[in-house]
């Protein structure tokens, strides 16, 4: 009899807590051990977790491939009851609306992409302003004037990072150029360190990366070179290179996202949370002297005010065209859809 | 005209590098395959292997042990795959391609803990009097331990299958099984032994990756040089210096490719990535059917169960 009570009793606790919490889910599409994108997406997640302890039930998938599997893994979440789901890849844009239009009740969170419906909201961070820090520090540091960068996939995400980091480079060392490598690859660590050391090679002395894991800034730290990270700060892959890193902090975020949808107030309005929203940040080691960290916190407080934005005229092109005049600043959906490269940088675009 | 030089040194020198990981999957899967065993479960072997050895690295720092746990852990996934295909006699590719998804799905499993952190990895060793040869030695005598060990097996392999009698064995048994049997050669044993030894090579190549051309651990780290591999063998006829030349090709390739980039010329990244696919196709093309298999000198018993009942 005791045993029944006691078995009542929990079922009755599973139960209350599925009533009363919400229930979230998050679609991720490589491992959390990428130790990169994913990875700091999924300390968001603990972060959720942590925050809003049991008013959250969490569950998590990884390595979900876009397209067909996607559309199955989200029509499963809602099916299941789930409240919110968040997919973190650009790809799963096209299966969220789909299943968004199927499960009106369900809230649909996708981030990096620029499709809503009425229950799909889009959000993800202006990166480009810690990435024209780093690109300060950069700039400051190199001594060649060659910087190297490994980047992923030439899509305008990763267009308009390199074209921040080369404006901040360009804003104290007009002379140093920024040469670019492409890896075709969000994750393939053995590549992406061939590929810095193809820049290293060639005389870089700062490597710099639009890649998930630690390979180009341990080439940098083999090298005896500088570095400067992604993500997270990457000081432990590299101690003796790692100068700063533009990085991402999800937590707040996922927390205030879920709790509006909890007060009702969640709207499908598109979010692009920058510094001043803490979303995304840069870190600095100690290898940065202390002249160049103050400029550095001097801009990101003129960024936080809105006294300075990174893309601000007079821009150049690589073919000498003027794209921003003085005082004229590119505008979100200009940044949105980048396919070109600023003044500084060497390597094309198709 | 230096510049031209060192470019080239420089890209070679990343060929050697880039192209050893390959070289240690093929040369361990032409053992296996030489005895009649189809191995798909490159991929999965190669990921155990580096966890593996990355997590004795850390552990202990001690890259040595690293190594011999990482092939241990490949022999493992040999001695798996040799059950399945020799004794129990289960279609090969399918074993294989489990083979794939239970190294991947250890590897990250045991590797959860090992996210972030760095550990030992082979250094450079420069050999003495060789590395000073002008371009030959930058290119060929300036590397880690692992690099010199491939080098190094690729004739004593060659040797080895041809000219030595466990050669001669493991021969006889992955092209006449009954021939073999009939000599009173144990062809389950020689089977068996050879996936395993071969499970234990393969290994060495992922090892190669977290603790040689990394020092860290990170999920599905491999990143498809398994499948590579599967179509180098092919490629190399099962001679093992022709998988040297494979498996630098490859490597040359990707080195290549990122260099041109380096120095802003302008080639589509796209099309660059799609060589080393668009050469394996080639190759599978020209090893496509079995009198084209025979030419080439494939096993004959290559992905077929032996078994004595079967004896007409």
């Amino acid at each position: 009899m005791k045993k029944l009570l006691f078995v009542l009793a929990i079922l009755l606790f599973v139960a209350s807590l599925s009533v009363a919490a919400t229930r979230v889910a998050f679609v991720y599409v490589s491992p959390v051990g990428d130790g990169g994108y994913t990875f700091m997406h999924d300390q968001g997640r603990l972060y959720l977790e942590e925050a809003l302890g049991e008013d959250v039930v969490v569950d998590i998938i990884e390595s979900v491939p876009e397209g067909a599997e996607a559309e199955s893994v989200f029509r499963g979440y809602a099916q299941r009851g789930y409240d919110i789901i968040f997919g973190t890849s650009f790809g799963y844009m096209d299966s969220m609306v789909k299943v968004s239009k199927q499960f009106p009740k369900t809230i649909f969170m996708h981030c990096s992409g620029y499709k809503t419906t009425d229950n799909m909201g889009v959000y993800f961070g202006r990166m480009y302003q810690p990435r024209f820090l780093s690109g300060l520090v950069a700039g400051a540091m190199t001594k060649s004037n060659i910087i190297g960068y490994v980047a992923a996939y030439p899509i305008p995400e990763v267009i308009r990072g390199i074209n921040a980091f080369a404006l901040g480079v360009s804003y104290v060392n007009p002379e140093a150029k920024i040469h670019v490598v492409w890896s075709n690859t969000w994750f393939d660590p053995t590549l992406e360190k061939d590929a810095a050391i193809s820049l290293l090679d060639i005389g870089a002395d700062v490597i710099a990366q639009h890649q998930d894991s630690a390979a180009p800034q341990q080439a940098a730290e083999e090298r005896g070179v500088m570095s400067i990270g992604y993500n997270s700060d990457m000081s432990a892959f590299a101690p003796n290179a790692f100068l700063a890193a533009p990085i991402w902090a999800w937590g707040p975020y996922y927390v205030k996202a879920v709790q509006d949808v909890q007060n009702g107030t969640w709207t499908n309005e598109p979010y692009w949370g920058g510094i001043e929203d803490e979303l995304v940040d840069i870190v600095m080691s100690d290898l940065v002297p202390a002249g160049v960290a103050n400029l550095v916190y001097a801009m990101r407080e003129s960024i936080i005010k809105n006294q300075f934005h990174p893309f601000q005229g007079p821009i150049y092109d690589q073919d000498g065209n003027l794209r921003y005049a003085e005082g004229e600043m590119a505008s979100d959906e200009e940044l949105l859809s980048m396919d070109w490269f600023v003044s500084n940088v060497v390597g094309r675009l198709q | 005209m230096n510049d031209a030089l060192s470019f080239i040194v420089a890209t070679l020198h990343a060929t050697v590098r880039a192209g050893t990981p390959l070289l240690f999957a093929v040369l361990g899967t032409i053992f296996t395959e030489r005895s009649g065993i189809m191995n798909l479960g490159l991929e999965g072997i190669m990921l155990i292997g580096a966890i593996g050895g990355f997590v004795v690295s850390y552990n202990t720092s001690n890259l040595l042990l690293a190594i011999l746990v990482a092939m241990i852990a490949g022999a493992i996934l040999g001695l798996v795959h040799a059950f399945f295909t020799v004794t129990l006699k289960i279609n090969q590719i399918v074993s294989g391609l489990a083979i794939t998804m239970l190294g991947s799905g250890i590897s990250g499993l045991w590797g959860k803990d090992y996210i972030g952190v760095v550990a030992e990895r082979f250094e450079t060793i420069s050999i003495p009097l060789l590395s000073d040869i002008p371009v030959i030695g930058r290119i060929l005598f300036q590397h880690d331990l692992l690099v010199y060990i491939s080098l190094l097996a690729v004739p004593l392999m060659w040797f080895f299958i041809y000219k030595t009698r466990g050669g001669m064995t493991l021969r006889a048994v992955g092209e006449a099984p009954e021939a073999a049997d009939a000599r009173g050669i144990n062809v389950f044993f020689i089977r068996y032994l050879y996936t395993i030894i071969g499970g234990s090579i393969t290994a060495i190549g992922g090892a190669y990756l977290s603790l040689a051309y990394n020092s860290m651990w990170i999920e599905n780290m491999t990143a498809g040089r398994g499948w590579i591999a599967i179509a180098l063998v092919l490629f190399a006829t099962w001679d093992p210096y022709k998988a040297l030349l494979g498996a630098y090709l490859f490597g040359g390739i990707t080195a290549l490719g990122l260099r041109m980039q380096a120095v802003g010329t302008h080639i589509p990244p796209d099309f660059l990535k799609m060589l080393p696919y668009l050469l394996t196709i080639v190759v599978l093309f020209f090893t496509s059917t079995d009198t084209l298999k025979r030419k080439v000198g494939a096993p004959a018993t290559l992905g077929v169960p032996y078994s004595r009942e079967d004896r007409t």
